[in-house]
C-alpha cells in the first residue's frame, strides 16, 4: 500500500480534511518552486511525479510507513516554548500547579557544555522508539507500538503500574493522579494511567501536521520536520540522507523515530 | 416426638411468610404503584441514530468496546459507531446553553444507567460533552 503523504512540504497550514485536489495543486506549487529558485536546472520531474495518496481510514495502518521528525537545533531557540504551549492547548493538559507531577509530553531541555559554553536546548519528547522499552516491560500489553511506528498507551487496558515509567530512558511519560473533566475530545486521558505524545496520532490519522510541530513552522523558528522516514521521496528522508543527525542516546540501541539535527 | 418438632416449625414458617405478605402489601399502599421513575432520554439530532434504538439499547457497549479497538490499534477512523459521535450527537444543553457533562444527572449517557444502576467508566477518560464549538450547531 502506498501511503505516501506531502505531511513534510515546509510550511503547509493544517488541512481539516484530506483534499486530493488541494494535494496536487500544493505539489505542482512545490514543482513551480523548485524552477524558480533554481534556475537552469530543469527540475521538472519534483513535486507532480508523485502525488500524495492518504490512507483510506477503513484500512489498518501499516508498516510501509514509519512517522519520524527532524528537529535542527539551530532553528531551536532556548527561549522559545511554541512547541510546548501548541501540546498543552491540543491535549488539553492543563496542569495543576504541581509541577513534579503534571502531565508533560514534550518539554524544553537546555544544556550547556562547562568547558566551552555554548548552550542548546532542544524539544524533547516521546522519541516513538522502534524498539521501545515500554511495550517490554508493560505486563498488561496496554503500552503499544502501531504499525506506523507510533508507540501509544491503551488506557483502557493500563492499571497504572509506571513500570513503563521507569523503563523509558527520555522520562517521556507521565502518571495522571488527579481525577480529570473535560478532557479533549480527540484526547481521551483519565486518572490513574500513563501517558505520552502521541505523535498527535488523530491529526497525523487526519492528514495533518503534529500541533507542536505546525506551531515551531507558524509561530517558533521552524525547527521541526515531520514526515515518513521509509518513503526515501519525503523531506525528512532527504534530510537525514543528507546531512548528520543524531538520536538521543542512540547507544541504547532503541532507533528513536525522533532525530535531532546540530546536536552538538 | 419428631412428628410434633416439624408441625411447630412449619407453622413458624407460615406465620412468618404471612406476616412479610401483610408488611409487603402495606408497603405497597404508602408507596404508590408507580416505582422507580423513568428516565428521561434526550434525544439525538437527526432523524435516526446509527441503528435501531431497541439494538443500540442492548448492545452499544459491544459495538463501542469492538470499534475501540480497531481505533485505537490500528488508527480505523470514521466508522459507524463512536463514542465521539453518540455524545457530540445526543448532546443535553445546560441552563447555560452549553452542554452537559456527566457530572449532570440529565446527561444522556447518565440518564438511563442511573435508572439501570451501571456505572459508567468511559468518562474517566473520555470527554463527556462535546468540544463547546462544535455543540453549538443546534
Amino acid at each position: 500500500m502506498n501511503m505516501k503523504r506531502k505531511t513534510d512540504t515546509g510550511n503547509m497550514a493544517a488541512t481539516p480534511g484530506f483534499d486530493p485536489g488541494r494535494r496536487r495543486f500544493l505539489g505542482t506549487v512545490a514543482a513551480a518552486a523548485g524552477v524558480t529558485l533554481a534556475p537552469g536546472v530543469f527540475l521538472y520531474t519534483i513535486g507532480a511525479s508523485k502525488p500524495a495518496i492518504a490512507r483510506e481510514l477503513d484500512v489498518a495502518v501499516s508498516d510501509d510507513v514509519r512517522w519520524g521528525m527532524l528537529i535542527d537545533l539551530n532553528r531551536c531557540d532556548g527561549g522559545c516554548n511554541e512547541c510546548v504551549s501548541a501540546c498543552v492547548e491540543e491535549n488539553g493538559l492543563q496542569g495543576h500547579g504541581r509541577p513534579a507531577t503534571d502531565a508533560q509530553w514534550i518539554r524544553k531541555v537546555d544544556i550547556r557544555d562547562p568547558d566551552t559554553g555554548s548552550s542548546q536546548s532542544l524539544p524533547v519528547m516521546c522519541q516513538h522508539c522502534a524498539e521501545p522499552p515500554c511495550v517490554d516491560v508493560c505486563p498488561t500489553g496496554a503500552s503499544f507500538k502501531r504499525a506506523d511506528g507510533i508507540v501509544l498507551v491503551d488506557r483502557h487496558i493500563c492499571i497504572g503500574c509506571r513500570y513503563c515509567m521507569m523503563a523509558c530512558p527520555y522520562k517521556a511519560r507521565s502518571f495522571v493522579h488527579e481525577e480529570l473533566e473535560d478532557q479533549k475530545p480527540h484526547a481521551p486521558r483519565g486518572q490513574g494511567t500513563v501517558e505520552s505524545c502521541t505523535l498527535c496520532v488523530h491529526r497525523v490519522d487526519a492528514d495533518r501536521l503534529p500541533a507542536c510541530v505546525e506551531a515551531c513552522n507558524d509561530a517558533g523558528g521552524g525547527a521541526m520536520l515531520f514526515g515518513d522516514l521509509k518513503d526515501p521521496e519525503s523531506e525528512i528522508s532527504k534530510q537525514v540522507a543528507s546531512y548528520a543527525t543524531r538520536q538521543i542516546r542512540a547507544d541504547l540501541g532503541l532507533d528513536p523515530g525522533v532525530r535531532y539535527q546540530n546536536l552538538v | 416426638m419428631t412428628l410434633r418438632r416439624i408441625s411447630i416449625v412449619m407453622v413458624a414458617v407460615v406465620v412468618a411468610c404471612a406476616g412479610l405478605n401483610a408488611a409487603q402489601a402495606a408497603m405497597e399502599k404508602e408507596g404508590g404503584d408507580k416505582g422507580v421513575p423513568l428516565p428521561v432520554i434526550a434525544r439525538g439530532q437527526g432523524d435516526s441514530c446509527v441503528a435501531d434504538t431497541q439494538l443500540m439499547r442492548r448492545n452499544h457497549m459491544t459495538m463501542l468496546r469492538h470499534q475501540r479497538d480497531e481505533t485505537m490499534r490500528d488508527g480505523i477512523r470514521g466508522k459507524q459507531y463512536s463514542l465521539k459521535e453518540c455524545v457530540a450527537c445526543h448532546a443535553v444543553m445546560g441552563p447555560d446553553a452549553m452542554p452537559v457533562t456527566v457530572a449532570s444527572p440529565e446527561h444522556f449517557c447518565r440518564s438511563c444507567h442511573d435508572y439501570a444502576a451501571v456505572n459508567i467508566d468511559c468518562f474517566g477518560c473520555h470527554a463527556s460533552r462535546p468540544e463547546p464549538s462544535v455543540a453549538v450547531i443546534e
